[in-house]
Formats: C-alpha cells, structure tokens, sequence
C-alpha cells in the first residue's frame, strides 16, 4: 500500500508537468488554429536557458524563473506568431506542420550548437533536495509541492482567463470562427499572438519544471512533451479541463509504468515508461472522433509534370554513368557518404509516394528503414539479395500494421500517430536489448548480386546508385499508373474520391505498406554502407529531419529527394558546425513549406520563367480555351468568374442567408 | 433503357431531417428523382439544398428520414457504396484533382469500382473520350485542371461525374461562373442526358436553365419544402416568390448585377460547415 502512494503521487507530479504544457498546446492550438509540433522544443530551450542563468552565471531562482518563463517566453511567442503562424492561416494543413515540424528542428539545431550534448547538466531543485512533508505517510518533496502548486495556479489561471476577461473569451471563439469574432471586433490575428504568448510560457514553465526532475537533455527534454500530446488529444485539443484529466491519467500510466507491479525485466526491455505514454497516445488518437472529410487540398496541388517512362529510364542511366565516372575520383570515406546519401534518398522515395503524391505525413518513415536493416542483417548476415526481400516484407507489413487503425485518421492526427509509433519503436525494438544486444549492433552485410558481393566501396555505391534509379523508375511508372492517379485524387479531394466510389481505406493501406517497404529497403542498404547497424542509428528526430529535408529540396520528385540524401551526408561535412543538419533542416521547411516543389521545384519554375522571358514571349494569360469560352468577346482570366453574369437570377442578391437556420426564427425579423 | 422506364421513381427521399445540435440544417423532406427527367431543387441560400445533397451521397448521415435508390434503403450505406450503386455528383464548391488534367480526372472517375453488372460494354478509353467530347472538354483535355477558368472546372466535375455511368446524377449549380452561351451548351448536355434515361437532380439559381430543363420542381426554404410541382405553377405561387424576399422584382430593376459576391460568400460558408 504504501509502495502504491508513491507511485500515485509521483503520477500526480508526472501529470502536473503534462498538464502545464499540454494546456499550453490547447491554447495555441484554439487560438490560431495550428499545432505546435515545436512546443517541445520551446519548453527544451526555456530549461537550458534556465539552467545557464541558475549554473553558469548563478543567478538566483526568482529572477531566472521570471525571465524565462514570464520574458523570454511570452516574447519569444508573439515573435513566432508574427513571423510565422500568422502568414499560416488558411494554409493547408501539411504547410502548417512543416512549419512547426521546422521550428521544432532548428530549435534543436541552436541548442545543439548552443550547448554541446556531450556535457552534463543539472539544475538545482527549487529548495532544497531533501526538504519534504510527509502526507499519508509518503514523503512528497518540497519541489514536487512547487509543481503541484504551478499546474493547479496555471488551472485556475486559464479558467479566469477563458471566462472572465474579454480576450480571453475571444480566444475560444477564435478558431470556431474567426470571421464571426472579427465582426464582434476583436481582432483574430492579436487573439493568436496572446494564445501565443501564453502557450509559449506554458510550454517553458513545463520545460523548467521538468528540468528540476530529469538531467537536461535535448532530445529527451524534446520528445518528452510529444507525451503531453496524448494528454492534449484527451481534451480533443479543445479543452483543458479534459487536458488536464489527461495528463493525470498519463502521469499515473508513466508512474505505475515503473513500477514494482511490472516484471522488471519487460520494463527494462521495452522502456515501458518512455514507451506507454506514445501507446496511450496512438490509441487516444485511434478514438478521436473523426471530423468530416477534408475537402480542401491537404498538400497544395502539384505542378511540375510527371516525368515519363523514356525520361525516367534516361534519367536512371544518366545517375548510373554518373556513380561510376565520379566514383573513380572519390576517397574511400567520401565514397561511403556517398552511397549513405544514395541509400537515405531510398528512404525518402517512399515518402515521394506516401506524402508527395498521396498526401499522407509520416513521422515514423525511419523506424521501417530500421526494420529494414534488422531484416537485412538477420537473413545469412545480410550476404544475399533474399535479404533485400525480407526487408521490404517486414517493413511493408508493419507499414500495414500501422495503416490498419490509422487509415480512418487525417492529416494531422496522422502525423501524431505516425509520430508517436516512431518513438514508441525507438524505445521499445531499437534500443531493445532483443534487437541488437545490450549497446550493441547487428552485422548487416552487402547483398550478393551476380557473383559479385561488392565488398569494395566504390562497387557498393553503384550497386546503390542503380536500386536507386530502379527504384525511381518504379515510383514515378506507379505515379502514372492508375492506382498512382488514384493516389494524387485522394490528396486533392477526399470526399470526391469517396462519391466516385474510391475506396479511401484500401488505397492508404496499400501506400503505406509500399512506402514502408521501401524505406525498409533503403534502411536494408544503409545498413550495408558501414556495415552495420545499432541502437541509435533510427531515432524519431531524424525521421523527422528526412521528412523535412525531402520538403525542402521537393518531396514530390524523385530527384529532389536525391539531392536531399546528399544534403543530409553533406552538410555534416563542414568544419566546425556539425550539428548544422537540424538547424538547416528546420529552417528551409519554415522557409519553404508554401511551396510543395521544393528548392528543386522552385529553380525548375525560375529557370523556366526566365527561358520564357528570354526567348521575348510573353507568358500566355490563358493557354487555355473551353470552346465556348472561345465564341465569347472576351476569355475569363483563369481562376476567375467569367464576366458575364446569368442574365436573370432568381436568387436574393444582397441578404446573406445563415448556413443553417436556428429552429425558432421569426419570419421576416 | 427502355422507354416504358420513363418517368419512374429512382431516388426517393422521405421524410429527412438533419440537426446539427440547436441548428436545424433539414426538416422533413420529401422528394422523389425521376429516371430520364430533370427534376429541380430551387431555394435561397442556406435553405438545405447542399445539405440535402450530403445527404443523399453519404456524405452527411441524416438524424432522421430515409434515401431509397430503386426501392432499397441506402440511409446507411457508405458514400462508396452509394457511389458504386449508380449516384454521382458534383460539388457547388469544386473538388476536382486540381493537380491532375482534364483527361485524368475523368479517367480517375472511370476507373473507380463499380457495382455489379454496372459497367457498360464501352473501353475505357472510349469512354472517357465521349465524356470529353459531350461536354466539349476535349479540346483542353491534357490541360491541368487547376488552370482552367471556374465555369470550364464546373463542367469537368460533370464529365468526372459521367464517367462513372450513374444512374442518378446531382448537379449543384452547375451553370454559375457560366456566360449563357456556355450555360446553353449546358442545358443541351443536361438535356440529352435525361433523353437517355439518367434520372437528373439539379440546383441552380439560373431561372432561363431551370425552366428549360426541369421537369418538376421542388422549393426548399429553411430546410423545408415549402412547395413542389410543374415549373409553371411553383414559379407563380405567393409561398415561393415570398422565400424569396422579393428578389424576383429587384432582379427585374437591374439591380442583380454585382451584388452576387455577397451572396455567393454565404454560399461558401454553407458547403464550409
């Protein structure tokens, strides 16, 4: 019994931390109508600049709470929400998400070069270590006091917010309807940049909170909070009463998580208490009531053309010469950066189909690539191309697995659930003692092809090279297939591909089975770059990072994702800056989340543009001419309502009419 | 399709009603879709027609009433299965596959699943191509979608609709963003289509279009049916021209002209929620 008081208390604690910043996401979330996916990573950065005030310069606990969490914070807020979120609205929901997705890396990236991983950092507790009082026999910390105090002040304090001031009550009408709220006069626009404020402040009180608990580490200060996401969908996003129940239930289930109850070896095993909270949010998100269906684009529609079967297959040949030719020139390092670029880009082909053409987000692309690679090594060490197989067979069939219950779920919810089974599997199998040993590594080898075991680095990289522009082939001959038109229709409009008769449900589960086995093959051959593979080679960060980077360089084409698999082996490589791939990362998706070309479609327009402009034609206003349209005086500027209006309608011209009627309506008031 | 066959019930709703909480959407209504007619749906804006339409495909489940397609109850089908049985529509808000071309939305529609013994002897090709020729979209049929002028969009939605063989076909405002020479052609598709046996549901605000084509109309205000019946008669009566808040005359004076936005905003509004 008394065991059973500790862990419920130490849940309470655990949940007050969850509550703080979770309500912090509601808040931003119902104001401006985006998903923080950076509200990690502001709570991650308020606990380091904190404990640089509190260590390195010994600063008293007060001041430095107040700077952060009351200055810093509230400020750093309403600059992300002028800068950013405010040229968000009315974006499609995949731009919102690479914009966060963005921040949250760069914000990585700055902390990493701000302070280096490597060292250790502890924060001093609020009072003193030892000083406690015992309730019900169990001894409860005065720093675990000053949590409890800080979410139950951060309850009390939204609840007055919410209902009694003014802005505040304009903060929960804001996302209902913004329209609406701008005729009460309240502006959309300041309501956002206070929820802003106020999330961001949540978000650092949490980070400095947690702080206190846990040695300061970016990527678990980071990650810890997508545990707070689960608490937030509790509340459906929309109200903290239920966030906070949420957050409870969370820190009980990560309490008891730990527990004697639980064999001590399945604990250690799976990390049951990293990975539960990721469970309850899959599951919670599996509940989630689903809106109606998206109507609008989820990714902007494309514009570059598809390339053809003849193009595709000169294309491949092009790379093919072009690995050999310049593998001649390369040292044995630059050339298994090479075929690790090469090999990554595999893995981000399978986003080309998933998210490029079929507008679905991953998160969690990565984590097949790993099961890849265990497939890989687990089949005769990797030596034969049966084992290139078994890596697209397992990887496709968690790929499915994952499918199966969260075929129902949209954009953003996907992508917290994908999110959610990436780092569910990075505690549970990567970093599993079952899966490469106690900090150990798998062996995985080259595959056997033609006699040949590419044994030197150079052969490997054309071996890699030609899985690449197969692969291609493959991906854009899908593209131009029937089920690839389906694909595309499906991210254009959900609900016309439903009252065609397509079935939405079947035609995700396929892509992401053939996207997951793709990126298990290219995770298969990442592995044969150095030959091995361990623990810490598939983190969700850096699932992450090759979404965004496949972003930025053009998600949608083929070589755009080639060039983003150099990007990524690249930019490593330049002296003194090593953790540049995060901030650069992060910032190009903030940069050029607008556009779904990418850097690659961008200078494909440019150039274009410029062609055109030099060759003195002028851009045709409307290439275009509906027959019809062509017998009248004057062609409609496309995009716009032909100028001619029906002669006679019937229709009132001047009253707005309410979309729905409210039942008692007096007629003619 | 015989010609025997004309005139019969193939969609029939009854007695539908949709609430979204205090917000009454529908209120009992009935309505009957007739094989090789056009039948009309008239009302202000926000009056249900939309609505209605969601809930005939699907899309929108009603909280009371029934939608029967040839005698079956569909009320719970999904809107893939009510697809696949033969409804098809197109959407007063566009929902076309912007980034892909004329000829590939059709051909998308074309493909999708179908019914048992709903699939006619045509290829697929030909199909698609006489969908393109019908409608006069031929000529712009590798052009992507999203550079095409509204009215030119609107039509593509109705081939894309076409090319699935419905046997009931829902058309929400097709002619709006039209110039009336284009809004003529229309009427001749729409027309030729009835001629063959499709049973046709159209709402539109074109008064020239829908008396030409319809063959009943049904006048929805508020979410009920305030009148149906032959177009002569239900454009005479002092129920509708009320609904209508007079609007008739203004139209009349010349004052139409321009002050559509307004009126086509609260329209996006009502296909939004």
């Amino acid at each position: 019994m008394h065991f059973f008081l500790v862990y419920l208390v130490s849940g309470i604690v655990a949940g007050a931390i969850y509550a703080v910043t979770a309500s912090g996401l509601v808040v931003t979330y119902n104001t401006s109508g985006v998903f923080n996916f950076a509200h990690g990573a502001i709570g991650m950065m308020a606990a380091f600049a904190y404990w640089a005030l509190r260590v390195p310069l010994g600063w008293p606990m007060i001041p430095s709470v107040v700077v952060v969490v009351f200055v810093a914070a509230p400020l750093a807020g309403a600059l992300i929400e002028r800068g950013l979120i405010r040229h968000l609205f009315g974006a499609p929901v995949a731009s919102t998400i690479g914009v966060t997705l963005g921040l949250m890396l760069a914000l990585v990236g700055v902390a990493t070069i701000l302070w280096n991983p490597g060292d250790y950092r502890a924060i001093p507790t609020f009072f003193s270590p030892t000083k406690d009082v015992s309730i019900f026999g169990v001894s409860v910390l005065y720093n675990q006091l000053v949590i409890l105090a800080a979410a139950a002040s951060v309850a009390v304090g939204l609840r007055l917010v919410f209902y009694k001031l003014r802005a505040g009550v304009a903060m929960r009408s804001v996302v209902d309807d913004p329209e609406l709220l701008a005729l009460t006069g309240a502006s959309p626009r300041r309501t956002a940049q206070r929820g802003w404020m106020i999330g961001c402040s949540l978000a650092a009180a949490a980070g400095v909170l947690l702080a206190t608990q846990v040695t300061l580490n970016i990527t678990t200060l980071t990650l810890l909070v997508v545990s707070a996401y689960a608490a937030a969908i509790f509340g459906r996003l929309r109200s903290v009463p239920l966030t906070f129940v949420g957050a409870l239930v969370l820190g009980e289930i990560y309490s008891f998580s730990q527990s004697t109850y639980i064999p001590q070896w399945f604990i250690n095993d799976t990390q049951l208490d990293k990975t539960a909270p990721m469970i309850v949010l899959f599951i919670a998100l599996l509940f989630l009531p689903q809106g109606r269906l998206r109507t609008a684009g989820q990714v902007p529609a494309m514009r570059m053309p598809v390339a053809s079967l003849r193009t595709s297959v000169v294309g491949g040949v092009v790379l093919m010469a072009g690995a050999l030719v310049i593998s001649a020139f390369l040292s044995q390092s630059n050339l298994l950066y090479a075929s690790e670029g090469v090999a990554l880009a595999i893995v981000m082909l399978s986003l080309v189909l998933l998210t490029g053409y079929a507008g679905q987000i991953s998160g969690c692309q990565l984590a097949f690539a790993g099961l890849g690679a265990f497939a890989m090594g687990k089949v005769l060490g990797g030596a034969s191309p049966l084992g290139l197989v078994a890596a697209f067979v397992l990887a496709a069939a968690a790929g499915a697995l994952v499918a199966l219950p969260a075929i129902r779920l949209q954009g953003l919810y996907l992508a917290l659930a994908t999110l959610a089974f990436g780092a569910a599997m990075d505690y549970a199998f990567f970093e599993s003692p079952n899966s490469f040993g106690y900090g150990g590594s798998l062996l995985v080898g080259r595959a056997r092809f033609f006699g040949n075991n590419f044994a030197s680095n150079r052969s490997f990289l054309v071996l890699v090279a030609a899985i690449f522009a197969v692969c291609s082939i493959a991906v854009l001959a899908i593209r131009r297939s029937r089920f690839g038109r389906r694909l595309v229709a499906l991210n254009d409009s959900p609900a016309a591909c439903v009252t065609l008769g397509i079935g939405i449900g079947r035609t995700k589960l396929i892509v992401f089975a053939l996207s997951a086995g793709l990126a298990g093959l290219g995770g298969a051959l990442y592995g044969g770059v150095s030959g091995q593979v361990s623990a810490g080679d598939f983190p969700v960060l850096l699932s992450l990072t090759l979404l965004l980077l496949a972003t930025v360089w053009g998600i949608r084409s083929t070589s755009g994702v080639l060039l983003a698999g150099f990007a990524f082996v690249l930019l490593p490589l330049i002296p003194h800056v090593s953790s540049l791939i995060y901030l650069a990362t992060g910032l190009g998706a903030i940069t050029i989340s607008r556009n779904p070309e990418g850097i690659l479609g961008e200078t494909i327009t440019r150039i274009s543009v410029l062609t055109t402009r030099l060759a003195g034609r002028n851009q045709p206003q409307n290439p275009i001419a509906f027959e019809a349209v062509s017998n009248s005086t004057e062609a409609a500027p496309a995009g716009h309502r032909a100028p001619i209006e029906p002669a006679v309608t019937i229709e009132p011209a001047v009253t707005i009419e309410p979309a729905v009627t409210i039942e008692p309506r007096a007629p003619g008031a | 399709m015989t010609e025997n066959q004309r005139g019969g019930p193939v969609l029939t709703v009854e007695g539908v009603g949709l609430r979204y909480g205090g917000l009454v959407a529908l209120r009992g209504v009935d309505m009957t879709v007739h094989r090789g007619h056009v039948d009309g749906l008239i009302g202000p804006n926000g009056a249900g027609k939309t609505s209605l339409f969601n809930v005939i495909t699907g899309l929108t489940r009603p909280t009371e009433g029934q939608v029967f397609l040839e005698g079956h109850d569909i009320t719970r089908h999904s809107p893939t299965r009510r697809a696949r049985l033969g409804i098809a529509r197109t959407f007063q808000r566009l929902e076309l596959f912007s980034s892909l071309t004329v000829r590939e939305n059709v051909q998308v529609a074309e493909e999708a699943p179908r019914g048992v013994g709903r699939r006619g002897a045509q290829s697929a090709e030909a199909l698609v191509t006489e969908q393109l020729e019908r409608t006069g979209l031929i000529s712009v049929a590798s052009a992507r979608v999203d550079t095409l002028p509204t009215g030119t969009a609107r039509i593509v939605e109705l081939a894309r609709a076409l090319a699935t063989e419905p046997r009931v076909l829902l058309l929400d405002e097709p002619a709006s963003g039209l110039d009336p020479q284009e809004t003529m052609a229309l009427a001749r598709v729409v027309e030729s289509l009835a001629a063959e046996g499709l049973a046709v549901l159209l709402v539109e605000h074109d008064v020239d279009l829908v008396m030409r084509t319809c063959s009943t109309l049904t006048v929805l205000d508020r979410g009920r049916v305030i009148a149906s019946g032959a177009p002569d008669a239900v454009q005479k009566m002092a129920i509708v021209q009320e609904a209508y808040l007079g609007s008739v005359a203004d139209d009349a004076n010349g004052n139409g002209d321009g002050t559509d936005a307004p009126a086509e905003s609260a329209a996006s509004n009502e296909a939004g929620r």
